[in-house]
């Protein structure tokens, strides 16, 4: 009965006019989204545009103010995940929702249990897990815990999950944020063989390329409202981005990043060095220097140890080989407390579970290190706190409606700027940037990126951990490529392109080194 | 890759080890520490905390705790004793009944209320203490000899004490709902993760729910054996039995947290705990040294903190290797 007049497939979903509110703060507005049979289905906006709660409504996590959702032509009310599965619509989570404790075969086949006489059979089901793996390509113990395997394979056994439930809608938030780019021509692998079998998929990422890569349709929100939708062959990338942000074409053009242009002069000497640094099997030599004013990049897979070798600098985890000076001096950190004298500062790529505190307002999140230096004998000066929080709100732009606001409620952009603000406050001589801009949108992102050349024109050291080439490429005054725990190649800017990077980091490496212990 | 399959090994079978050896021990320094008499005693006394600490694995396999199983036990002994003049049946539909009473309202708390367990079944563990008392009339109960009710706690199957039997029944049974059916995945999986366990669809809150309800009925299966076995409901029995039971689930090797944990090791917890406390009586027999009922307090706590100890470094190490 919803037989569209022009496509040749049927409508599988339609979604009409959601309305979802927060504590009376508007989170959908006005959402629609149509996905026919077969079709691989781009949902995109910044953050805070509304995808994730619209998938959650859709999925039943949340429940509906307003508006109606068919699906297969039947109007569609679930309230659990659990019913929405039953119903043919599965879901992969932006972070991975898994239990890391048990194992592959149960985060698999939980749910769904393949059962003789009544009783589990865990043959079949190592089988089935075994099966639905394949189709990755990957081999492994499926008897060992989830956690045990890197964050990638982790997102593989969730997808793997959520195609095992034979749905018919497969909604993927975000999939490939963990993947390297092997594992992502893997994933799409499966979504086209999925779109062949007539299955659905509903796409969500911030990867522009992925999508013209996979993707038939798009949809664009903002602000809670579906503001476009078209075919993905006949709108460009400046087009997205640009509803998206819901700017004007012109406005978005020129370099892919914001950091602005360099400025070599600024660059002083020498201000942090490592050499021969190792911990593990994770980091077995890296060597560097940090220069005042300088941005330097670390570059390289998931796994090559970049985050490893941030946390040992910052002496979260102690090396065991290697030496590092920090201004000339022999510096060994036991602590991170060690390091923060020494005039580091440290964002963690893991903003939610190592940096902010969500439950925590603004305000405190920000003071949260600088306590002992604005308190006296121990109390809080309010004052001196209320004037360093004002005065970073306003540097960095840091979107909220006051100190006291509660930062579970501000995007992710702020909630970084928050964090970086933090550090800031401390007034550090060199700053650790783990992925300062995973998971932020296109708009915010810019800012961070503007605001990490600023500080670093100001002459701050920063380290600048990414995954993003091109953050990499144009933010980075000097690119150091980390491979398999080594550093193999440090690049000064100017004579970086994709290519040289790309071909360090690739160089060598075996996918199988990858896979955990 | 050897070496991790070792260590995970100890990690998890650990107390069976320490098991081993403290029977070994006790074999040969004691002539009659392996008797039949000896065994069978032990076997019997124990098999109401055994009970108690299945249901307490089940719940702390959960991510939960019940504080609660220590006075519904005593409450399941009171009812079973005043029940026990009409017969077996009877008497052990009143024990078990109380239990599940307060097994559902610790459900029901937990899921519908979302109070935290710990809270909820400490709420629980007072009120049932109070309605044991209130029931009792405030003194114990004698229960009727004439029944065959006293059969449940003193009664032998052939030779084999009809509570071990019972309690052995109880973690077969656990034993496989945890590993064969979905309901004992699922429990795995909520103390695992619970926000994503519901993600994955499972029902958690039928689960969590099913767990409060078990360890509620096994408690009050416990009382019935408390009260068969010494001839008396006791209101005032049962103090402490809960931090047994979670001694007994943490040495045998369940995480506290949740998420990961085992039915054969928690008896061998149980049983662990239950030997020293007859080792010590033995050594204390032997003349040697005379330890009072305080400083065995004392060796066992120190006991239990050295296997947990040793747990939590094996465990940790398993896990460090992420």
């Amino acid at each position: 009965m919803t037989r569209p007049p022009d496509g040749p497939s049927p409508l599988l979903l339609d979604i009409r006019d959601i309305q979802k509110r927060f504590a009376g703060i508007p989170a959908l507005v006005d959402a629609s989204l149509s996905v026919r049979s077969g079709e691989v289905h781009a949902l995109i906006g910044q953050n805070g545009a509304g995808k994730s709660t619209l998938i959650k409504v859709l999925t039943g996590y949340h429940r509906k103010d307003a508006g109606q959702v068919l699906f297969e032509g039947k109007p569609f009310e679930v309230h659990s995940p659990h019913q929405a599965q039953v119903n043919g619509i599965s879901t992969i989570y932006q972070e991975i929702n898994l239990v890391p404790l048990r194992s592959v075969t149960e985060n698999i086949c939980l749910g769904r249990e393949k059962r003789r006489y009544g009783l589990l059979d865990w043959n079949a089901m190592h089988a089935e897990a075994e099966r639905l793996l394949s189709r990755f390509s990957i081999g492994m113990d499926v008897g060992r815990p989830l956690g045990e395997f890197n964050t990638a394979t982790q997102q593989m056994v969730a997808i793997a999950r959520a195609i095992g439930f034979s749905a018919r809608l497969v909604i993927m938030d975000e999939p490939t944020s963990s993947l390297d780019e092997r594992e992502v021509g893997v994933l799409f692998g499966v979504i086209r063989q999925l779109k062949a079998e007539g299955v659905s998929v509903i796409f969500v990422s911030h990867k522009l390329d992925e999508l013209y890569e996979v993707c038939d349709q798009v949809t664009i929100m903002r602000d809670g409202r579906t503001v476009r939708n078209a075919a993905m062959e006949e709108i460009g990338k400046l087009e997205l981005v640009a509803a998206m942000l819901g700017r004007d074409v012109a406005a978005v053009e020129g370099h892919a990043t914001a950091f602005g242009e360099r400025d070599r002069s600024r660059i002083g000497d020498v201000m942090f060095s490592a050499r021969g640094l190792g911990a593990g099997q994770a980091v077995r030599g890296v060597s560097f220097d940090l220069r005042r004013g300088e941005i330097a990049g670390f570059a390289g897979l998931l796994g090559a140890g970049r985050t490893e070798t941030a946390r040992l600098v910052f002496g979260a985890d102690r090396a065991n080989a290697g030496e590092m000076t920090m201004e000339g001096s022999n510096y060994n950190p036991q602590r991170p407390a060690d390091a923060i004298v020494a005039g580091m500062g440290f964002c963690t790529e893991d903003r939610k579970g190592e940096g902010i505190v969500p439950e925590m307002t603004v305000a405190e999140n920000l003071t949260l290190a600088l306590l002992p230096k604005i308190s006296r004998n121990g109390v809080l000066d309010e004052q001196r706190q209320r004037e360093v929080v004002q005065r970073f709100i306003r540097e960095l732009g840091i979107k909220c409606s006051g100190p006291n606001q509660k930062v579970r409620e501000l995007s992710g952009g702020n909630q970084q700027k928050v964090l970086l603000a933090r550090w800031l406050a401390m007034n550090p001589k060199l700053l650790i940037l783990d992925e300062p801009t995973r998971g932020i949108d296109v708009g915010a992102k810019g800012e961070i990126q503007r605001l990490i050349r600023g500080l670093a024109d100001q002459g701050l050291g920063v380290l600048m951990i990414s995954s993003e080439l091109e953050e990499i490429i144009e933010g980075a005054d000097r690119i150091f490529v980390l491979r398999d725990g080594v550093s193999v190649t440090e690049l000064e800017a100017e004579d970086a392109n994709e290519e040289k990077v790309l071909t360090a980091m690739a160089h060598g490496t075996s996918a199988s080194s990858e896979a955990a212990t | 890759m050897n070496r991790a399959r070792l260590v995970r090994i100890i990690g998890t079978y650990g107390v069976l080890i320490a098991l081993a050896a403290l029977v070994v021990f006790g074999f040969l320094r004691y002539d009659r520490f392996l008797s039949f008499y000896n065994v069978m005693t032990l076997l019997r006394y124990n098999s109401m905390f055994a009970l108690v600490a299945l249901g307490m694995c089940f719940v702390i396999m959960t991510g939960g705790i019940d504080l609660s199983v220590g006075s519904v036990a005593a409450l399941g002994s009171v009812a079973s004793a005043l029940a026990s003049p009409y017969g077996i049946v009877p008497g052990l539909a009143a024990g078990i009944g109380a239990g599940l009473v307060a097994g559902l309202i610790n459900g029901i708390l937990v899921t519908r209320a979302n109070l935290m367990p710990f809270i909820a079944t400490l709420a629980t563990m007072q009120a049932a203490s109070g309605s044991a008392l209130l029931l009792a009339g405030n003194q114990t109960v004698s229960v009727s000899y004439e029944s065959g009710f006293t059969a449940i706690g003193q009664g032998s199957l052939w030779t084999f004490p009809i509570p071990a039997a019972i309690a052995a029944l109880a973690y077969l049974t656990g034993s496989l709902v945890l590993n064969y059916t979905g309901t004992g995945r699922a429990v795995l999986a909520i103390g695992g993760g619970e926000d994503a366990s519901r993600l994955m669809g499972l029902r958690t809150d039928r689960v969590k729910s099913l767990v409060y309800l078990a360890s509620g009925g096994l408690a009050g299966l416990a009382g019935v054996i408390l009260a068969s076995q010494f001839g008396a409901g006791q209101p005032i029995e049962g103090v402490g039995w809960e931090l047994f039971a979670i001694a007994a689930v943490v040495v045998g090797g369940t995480l506290l947290t949740g998420g990961s944990g085992s039915v054969v090791t928690t008896l061998a917890g149980v049983l662990l705990l239950g030997i020293l406390f007859n080792v010590l009586n033995f050594e204390n027999g032997m003349g040697w040294i005379s330890l009072s009922a305080y400083w065995q307090s004392v060796i066992r706590g120190l006991f239990l903190l050295t296997v947990v100890l040793l747990q939590a470094r094996l465990t940790r190490r398993r896990l460090g290797a992420l």
